[in-house]
């Protein structure tokens, strides 16, 4: 039994290190850049591509933690007060794709523009 | 207090329904109580460090290691839980049926216990981080109704708690010939919604392939953000929009269990092996 399951849990760990250099860095890959001050994003209504994957960076100027999340484009990401965090977004059809602090999520909703 | 009841409900429910497998699984197994209270404890000192190390473990991993930990922990659990499922096929039978004869290794049943409390404690671990962030923000942002919070906190923690603990007896109401072969299934379902979450990680933090993103959506008809639909994305995977490589983990993960299960009930004495 403890066989298997170091079986198991060596399968699962050799996948993760096969997996590890993979890693690329899509300097190619569009940026945005998103700042959380007062619980509310800066620049309001961001703007993206069509299509596209983009690199989005979500800085934190507040103090407090944030989780950075979306319903629509399917992202959740803790961002920790007075930091910053990169999640890929997309691709993504054209339209409107709301966004929030989910910790604060009445003050902070906004929308991302595809198009 | 109703924004802090809600937050603390969803993270609490999504543990809560968890553990209340894990304990319905493990019905009658001596010891049972102290490992699952040993998960918890463990999930919610482990809550407070990953909280408290929030800030590291988003910069390793050139800004992925939280996705990285996530898949991580969730894999550990999805191999925990397999190795409970092979377990459970080798002495399930005999912990249903003759209660008083069944061998002194699965009366203790000290090794899937083990693994299972594991499974706890990732559950709460991962959860418990946000309701800690979430109530450390208040702490530090000087929220001028601290009362009203705590009191959003408590009605969350005990909705969860409560919502789990339905479960729970509600699973029990089956008969107990029957119950491990209904408890079996479901953690071979969470274990393929665990991976498949798991692997969704490495899809966001470009270290594996999407394999088409939105390979179906059905979140006009059940959004995966809804209570409801939280609980069936904890429990059994449920995905409005999964990617496909996602849906080959979710099924490599049922076919690798079932395989394992029937590769042990074949061979018997590699399971009745002392440790």
């Amino acid at each position: 039994m403890r066989t298997t399951a170091l079986a198991l849990a060596t399968g699962l760990l050799s996948l993760a290190v096969i997996a590890v250099p993979a890693i690329r860095a899509h300097a190619d890959d569009p940026a945005l850049t998103l700042e959380l001050k007062d619980h509310k994003f800066q620049p309001a209504n961001p703007t993206i591509p069509a299509n596209t994957k983009v690199k989005l960076t979500v800085k934190n100027l507040d103090a407090t933690p944030a989780e950075f999340e979306s319903e629509d484009f399917d992202v959740e990401k803790v961002v920790p007060g007075n930091s910053e965090i990169t999640v890929n977004v997309g691709p993504l059809e054209a339209g409107t794709y709301e966004f929030y602090d989910e910790y604060h999520e009445d003050e902070s909703t906004a929308n991302l523009v595809v198009q | 207090m109703l924004a802090t009841a809600v937050i603390v409900f969803r993270e609490v429910m999504e543990a809560a329904l968890i553990v209340s497998l894990v304990m319905a699984a493990t019905t009658g197994l001596a010891g049972r109580n102290f490992w699952v209270a040993m998960g918890l404890a463990g999930g919610v000192i482990g809550a407070g460090a990953v909280a408290l190390f929030a800030d590291t473990i988003s910069h390793l991993a050139s800004g992925m290691g939280q996705e990285v930990f996530n898949a991580a922990i969730m894999f550990l659990a999805v191999a925990m839980l397999a190795w409970h499922c092979v377990w459970m096929s080798r002495h399930g039978r005999e912990l249903a049926h003759a209660a008083g004869s069944v061998s002194r290794d699965v009366r203790a049943g000290r090794r899937p216990l083990r693994a299972l409390a594991v499974v706890v404690g990732v559950a709460v671990l991962r959860e418990g981080s946000e309701v800690v962030l979430f109530l450390y923000g208040i702490a530090i942002g000087g929220e001028s109704q601290a009362g009203q919070m705590a009191i959003g906190f408590l009605i969350g923690l005990l909705g969860g708690a409560a919502l789990g603990a339905a479960m729970y007896f509600g699973l029990l109401q089956i008969p107990a010939r029957r119950l491990f072969a209904v408890t079996n299934a479901l953690i071979m379902l969470l274990a393929a919604a665990m991976a498949s979450q798991g692997v969704a990680y490495l899809v966001s933090a470009d270290m594996l392939p999407a394999w088409g993103h939105s390979i179906w959506d059905t979140s006009a008809l059940l959004s995966d953000r809804s209570i409801f639909g939280r609980m069936l994305h904890s429990l059994i995977g449920y995905t409005a929009r999964p990617e496909g490589i996602q849906i080959a983990a979710y099924l490599a993960t049922l076919g690798s269990i079932y395989a394992l299960e029937r590769w042990a009930s074949r061979r018997p004495d590699v399971m009745a092996r002392p440790t």
